[in-house]
């Protein structure tokens, strides 16, 4: 009875009938303003997308006249539309890989043993998820024009490893932390060589966690605009960045921008909806 | 139980040690050239000494965005630490709404930071935005693109939409773990509304908390993308923040001293909170670490 909504003063009895008759309710009001105060906004992009470029500049009004997909269809039949979003998948999914890979054995490093200054490359680490991504567009550009990578997916794949692989590996030790140490003396105790032991054994028992990480490096590519822009000009253009020159161009076609933000939203909230459990304790490092 | 020492360990470090160094070290390496030296094309590099320090350290342009940044981050956290708070203790703790409360709370985190701040471009304008247009109809003089104080507003406000759900989601996931027993508890001892939250639930919620208020200050402290898209550090200067300038000086520019100077001075300070986040935070493992010991044995 009482896990429905927080307890308040006053005798068991008191209690339930105010939470039931004065606290819910406000509880509730707080909630929908908020959730109403979030997705106003997107809503409005929404109808925007629906709405020909004239009904949005000629008359105003909360829902669509007549809603058109003509805004979706020129993005989904021009391809300098719809190769933005297959470069950054490219390059998100690249990155994903890269992260998670390096970042499993060394947060089971960083989880499991001290060594030789162990704590001043965390600290390291650690200021590179905490580096502003302005300091690093300039020679950014310059490192990756100079070795031949400048406009390919793989150059924005490294780049973003500069605060995703810290990230990576902050989830991934803080989920380690929680699986007790005696499974991996009682596996090498079995027999099991580390590699063995890592890939049957560990890698499973902390499976939730390398969703996270691999999400958290899925999401924070996807969103991310400085770097991507600074390191591609045309074969590898993400779409973020076909999105902010066809504002400084034209500044006109409001419908089809709209149209290519909803479409952005799309792929985080699909893959949010698989990690719905574990997001607020990803955003903690693992560390709740 | 102690960690066993194993130098062996760097082997496993090894890769994300020569990754981040291929993609931070190398970068910032050429960022402290560029600091020290002076050029007139060509390729031609001169010894500036500590000379745009200097200037930079006099200059009020860097002072003045500087100020802006503070300004913006403190009025981040003041917001966005009491919403996010007050919007977990309301979250439902079970049933149904949970999981639809926390998707969709957590949707403004997803969203490309340029597509968020094209949906606040598009909801703040005053013609064809919602917000700008029932502003206008109301008779509030808002107009972000010719307004100071306008664009300050929107890009705070965007700001909180954008993230104060972080702050919720983290500090819900630190009430989740508290058990039901200690409500009970409180129930049978008649403590307060406030006490509950005082002496239960603040404890509880401390950790996170403290991780989502160095989270928040750092990202915004090196904000760049949302309002350069809003307003593009304008109307004139009024919403150029550190990275805005930053970004402005190095590549529209192309002052290389001047921005590698800059950007050190700018990593220095994040390297200054990164440190005092990282201290607290290892000690905070370290007592949670002593106490689940101790209560163990």
């Amino acid at each position: 009875m009482s896990s429905t909504s927080m307890p308040e003063t006053g005798t068991p009895s008191e209690t339930t009938l105010r939470t039931r008759g004065r606290g819910f309710p406000v509880k509730a009001l707080v909630i929908v303003v908020y959730l109403v105060f979030l997705l106003l906004p997107i809503y409005w992009l929404l109808t925007m997308a629906l709405k020909t470029n004239q009904e949005i500049l000629s008359t105003f009004n909360l829902f669509p006249d007549n809603p058109t997909l003509a805004n979706f269809t020129v993005i989904l039949t021009d391809p300098a539309w719809y190769m933005g979003y297959v470069n950054s998948t490219i390059y998100v999914v690249l990155n994903t890989l890269i992260s998670v890979t390096v970042a499993l054995p060394a947060a089971y490093a960083f989880s499991r043993y001290r060594f030789m200054g162990d704590k001043h490359l965390f600290f390291w680490l650690l200021t590179n998820r905490m580096a502003p991504p302005a300091v690093f567009a300039l020679p950014f550009f310059q490192l990756y024009s100079s070795i031949g990578l400048f406009d390919t997916s793989l150059a924005v794949a490294l780049a973003h490893c500069l605060f995703n692989v810290p990230l990576a590996v902050w989830i991934l030790e803080g989920f380690m932390g929680g699986v007790p140490r005696e499974i991996d003396e009682t596996a090498y105790i079995d027999g099991y060589s580390f590699p063995r032991f890592f890939t049957r054994i560990f890698m499973p028992l902390i499976a939730p966690g390398i969703g996270v990480a691999a999400f958290f490096c899925f999401m924070f590519s996807w969103v991310e605009l400085l770097l991507a822009r600074t390191l591609t000009s045309v074969d590898a253009k993400p779409i973020s960045a076909t999105m902010t020159r066809t504002v400084s161009a034209s500044g006109l076609d409001w419908g089809v921008l709209a149209a290519a933000g909803i479409l952005t939203i799309i792929p985080g909230a699909l893959v949010i909806y698989f990690v719905r459990n574990y997001i607020a304790k990803g955003f903690a490092l693992g560390r709740v | 139980m102690e960690k066993p020492l194993n130098n062996k360990a760097w082997f496993l470090v090894l890769p994300v040690f020569v990754l981040v160094a291929f993609s931070a070290l190398l970068p910032l390496m050429t960022v402290v050239n560029y600091a020290f030296q002076d050029t007139f094309g060509n390729n031609q590099f001169f010894w500036a000494g500590t000379d745009w320090f200097e200037k930079l350290l006099h200059s009020d342009r860097f002072g003045e965005a500087l100020i802006r940044q503070v300004l913006f981050s403190g009025l981040i956290l003041a917001i966005e630490v009491p919403l996010g708070i007050a919007v977990a203790l309301c979250m439902p703790r079970k049933g149904l709404w949970v999981p639809v409360c926390l998707v969709l709370m957590a949707l403004p985190l997803l969203i490309p930071w340029n597509v968020v701040g094209t949906i606040w471009q598009i909801f703040g304008r005053v013609d064809i935005g919602l917000l700008g247009h029932v502003l206008y109809s109301l008779g509030i003089d808002y107009n972000y693109t010719q307004d100071p104080l306008s664009a300050w507003i929107t890009v705070v406000v965007m700001d909180v939409w954008h993230w104060t759900s972080l702050v919720a989601l983290l500090c819900y996931a630190g009430l989740q773990s508290i058990p039901d027993a200690f409500y009970q508890a409180a129930r049978i001892d008649g403590a307060s509304r406030w006490s509950v939250f005082r002496h239960i639930q603040l404890p509880k919620m401390d950790r996170v908390l403290l991780i989502a208020v160095l989270l928040r200050f750092m990202d915004s402290f090196m904000i760049y993308t949302e309002p350069f898209v809003v307003t593009g550090g304008g109307p004139g200067n009024s919403t150029t923040f550190l990275s805005i300038d930053l970004v402005k000086l190095a590549i529209g520019q192309f002052d290389l001293g001047p921005a590698a100077a800059m950007s050190l001075i700018y990593f220095l300070i994040i390297l200054l909170m990164s440190w005092v986040f990282y201290t607290v935070m290892t000690k905070q493992d370290e007592q949670d670490q002593n106490r689940k010991t101790g209560g163990g044995e």
